[in-house]
Formats: structure tokens, C-alpha cells, sequence
């Protein structure tokens, strides 16, 4: 119980954390959630963390609170899943309710404007590390540079939804598993 | 009342809008024409300060305009309202998965999809970048077409950018906490502007 507790606790706190610093919503989350939740926490894997943000993708609702209450139901069942979504929406609600209390010019302020333009630069940097280390961890195959690539094109350079990469995709691995363990099963049989 | 229809706006908004962020921009935009609580001109601002402001982008959004609607009641209904739906249906998903986890059918499914989300995040992560580097001075890069991408391609932020990367992948400055990289970049984009 004592245990349990304390596990809501610290998912509410890394999610508030991730909540507080994450800066352009979604993929900017990663670095953070990596630090936290993989690194510090040891709560996912990187490939789990690959698997919440794909089903993620095809899912309505808000990526953020998606991933959190994935991580945190995965801990602390529906406790821990509300424990971690309530933590990454805090940080929101409390800075968006001063701002609109206080603040009503606030986006229109010089130095506010500039240094967001750098702090693009530096989520730009944080996410693309992140990524490497994601498909060092990830893509191992020529098969899986080919899915990766593929996926990348399809919605970079042509718009089209992600959902279809990741259905795609999904139907090629289950074929390939069906495929392969038959294969398998086959060999055996031969013994 | 008014919380009411909030809820259902909200959680309307969180149903249906796949993929983050951005997606939910037209529900936000259908509630201006209905409500006249919200007005675009209003709308424009909350993205603006939505995206200036730390976490999830549609969370922000939600909070500020149920904050404009109703105060901080509205704020907090139209902000849980918005994130019902995700934690409702990654609930069930993950109920789902939990007992099927093993399952070599879901297990190949997942081992395809990976490499497919490796492409997708890189993906994200491309379209941050053109933003970060090309369109700077541009709080509104983000929507493309509707409010305009300014391609002004700024060197000092290419400058930031290198620094940045190369900082972040030597060894005594590769711990350091992302917050410590975000603020000195704060940093230095204010300074610039001092310029």
C-alpha cells in the first residue's frame, strides 16, 4: 500500500516535470520522457516508449496524455494512469491560468518571441538526439531502414497520415511473424 | 450551463482529433463561429501563447478558453474534459495489450511498427527543424498555408543549432538536464534580439 502510494506520487511528479518543460507540445516531450521515464525510472523501454507513440498517432485524442497515461496505467493500473495524466496537465493549467489572469499581451513581447525562437532551436537539437538513439535501439535491418525510410517520406515529404505508415507497417510485421513461425513450425516437424 | 457545454465542446474536441496538437485547431475554430465567448482573433492569441508555453499544446488551448468562457471552473472542465477521451480509450488499449502482450501475433505486429514510428518521430522531428532554423522570428510557422510560413532563414540560429549539437554529445555536458540546454538557448535568442 505504502509502496503504491509512493509510485502515484513519483508519476505524478516526473509527468508534472515533463509537463513543465516541455516546450512545443508532442515529439518535444521525448527528450524528457526518455530522461525520466527510461533513464531515471526505469517505468519503460525505449521500444515501448516507440509503441505508445505509435498507437499514439492512430488514436484520437491528446499524444501527450496518451504516452502518460500508457506509462503510468502500466505502473499503477487506472490510479497510475490518472496520476500521470493529472501530472503532465498541471504544469498547463497553472501557467496558462496566470498567463490569461495576468499576461493578456504576453505572446506579443519582444523578448518572449525571441527567446522562443531559440528555444526551437534547442528542442529541434534535444528531439534529434533523441532520434538517433531511438533508431540506433530500433532499426536494426535492412528490412526495418526500409520501413523507417519509407514511413519518413510518406509523411514528410507527401503529407500523408501517419496512421496509414503505421497500419502499414503493422500488417507487414503480423504477415511476416505468421509467415516466419509457419516456417518454423515446419522445420520442426521435419525433425 | 455554460460548463456543460463546455464539457461537450471539450471532450468533442479530444474525441475526435487524431494525431496532437494541431489537429484539434479546427474544433477550436468551429467553436469561434458557434460560441460568442470566442472570437479568431482571440483564437489566433491562444495558439500564439499555447505554443509559447510549456506543455501539450491542445491542454494549453483548452485551459486558456475555458478560462475565457467561464474563469478557472471553465478553465479546469474544459482542460480535464479535453484529456477524458485519451485516458479513456489508452485505458482500454492498454487493458487490451496487457493480456495479449505475448501473444506472437501482437508481438510481430509491434516488431513492424517500430521501425514505421522510428520514421514517424523522425519525421516530427524534421518538420521542428525547418521550423527552428528557417522560419525563426515565426510564432506561427507551424500551420503552413493558413497563417503563413516565413522562410527567413536565419544563420545565428544555424549557429545556436551546431553549438547545441555538438554540446549535447560531449561527454561532461551530455548529462546535463534538457531544461539547461532550453534555457540557455532562452537565453541566447533574447540576447540576440538585443543586438
Amino acid at each position: 500500500m505504502e509502496k503504491k502510494k509512493t509510485s502515484l506520487l513519483s508519476l505524478f511528479i516526473s509527468f508534472a516535470k515533463i509537463g513543465a518543460f516541455t516546450f512545443g507540445g508532442g515529439y518535444a516531450m521525448l527528450p524528457m520522457l526518455e530522461r525520466e521515464c527510461v533513464n531515471n525510472h526505469g517505468w519503460t523501454t525505449r521500444e515501448e516508449l516507440l509503441d505508445y507513440f505509435a498507437i499514439g498517432q492512430c488514436t484520437p485524442g491528446v499524444i501527450a496524455v496518451n504516452t502518460a497515461t500508457f506509462i503510468g496505467s502500466k505502473i499503477a493500473g487506472i490510479l497510475g494512469g490518472a496520476a500521470a495524466t493529472l501530472g503532465v496537465i498541471t504544469p498547463s493549467i497553472i501557467i496558462i491560468l496566470i498567463i490569461a489572469m495576468l499576461l493578456n499581451n504576453f505572446a506579443d513581447n519582444p523578448h518572449v518571441i525571441n527567446a522562443f525562437s531559440g528555444i526551437r532551436v534547442a528542442v529541434a537539437v534535444l528531439i534529434i538526439n533523441a532520434i538517433i538513439r531511438i533508431i540506433k535501439q530500433n532499426v536494426k535491418d535492412w528490412t526495418g531502414i526500409i520501413i523507417a525510410a519509407l514511413s519518413f517520406i510518406l509523411v514528410a515529404a507527401l503529407g500523408i497520415s501517419p496512421v496509414f505508415a503505421v497500419i502499414g507497417a503493422g500488417l507487414y510485421g503480423l504477415v511476416f511473424g505468421i509467415v516466419s513461425n509457419r516456417n518454423n513450425k515446419g522445420k520442426e516437424d521435419v525433425k | 450551463m455554460i460548463l456543460l457545454i463546455l464539457f461537450y465542446e471539450f471532450f468533442k474536441t479530444g474525441l475526435f482529433s487524431v494525431g496532437g496538437g494541431l489537429s484539434a485547431i479546427p474544433f477550436f475554430s468551429e467553436m469561434a463561429d458557434k460560441y460568442d465567448w470566442l472570437t479568431h482573433e482571440m483564437l489566433a492569441d491562444i495558439i500564439a501563447i499555447a505554443e509559447s508555453t510549456p506543455g501539450p499544446i491542445c491542454v494549453n488551448m483548452a485551459t486558456y478558453a475555458g478560462y475565457v468562457a467561464a474563469g478557472i471552473p471553465g478553465a479546469l472542465v474544459a482542460t480535464l474534459s479535453v484529456v477524458m477521451p485519451s485516458f479513456l480509450i489508452i485505458i482500454i488499449i492498454s487493458k487490451v495489450l496487457e493480456k495479449y502482450r505475448k501473444s506472437m501475433l501482437v508481438d510481430s505486429t509491434f516488431k513492424g511498427i517500430r521501425p514505421a514510428s522510428a520514421g514517424l518521430i523522425a519525421a516530427a522531428g524534421w518538420s521542428v527543424v525547418r521550423v527552428a532554423i528557417f522560419a525563426a522570428n515565426d510564432n506561427f510557422a507551424l500551420f503552413g498555408g493558413e497563417y503563413g510560413v516565413d522562410w527567413n532563414f536565419d544563420w545565428r540560429m544555424l549557429v545556436l543549432f551546431a553549438g547545441l549539437l555538438a554540446v549535447t554529445n560531449i561527454k561532461p555536458f551530455k548529462k546535463l538536464h534538457p531544461i539547461v540546454f532550453i534555457a540557455f538557448a532562452a537565453l541566447f535568442g533574447i540576447a540576440i534580439g538585443l543586438i
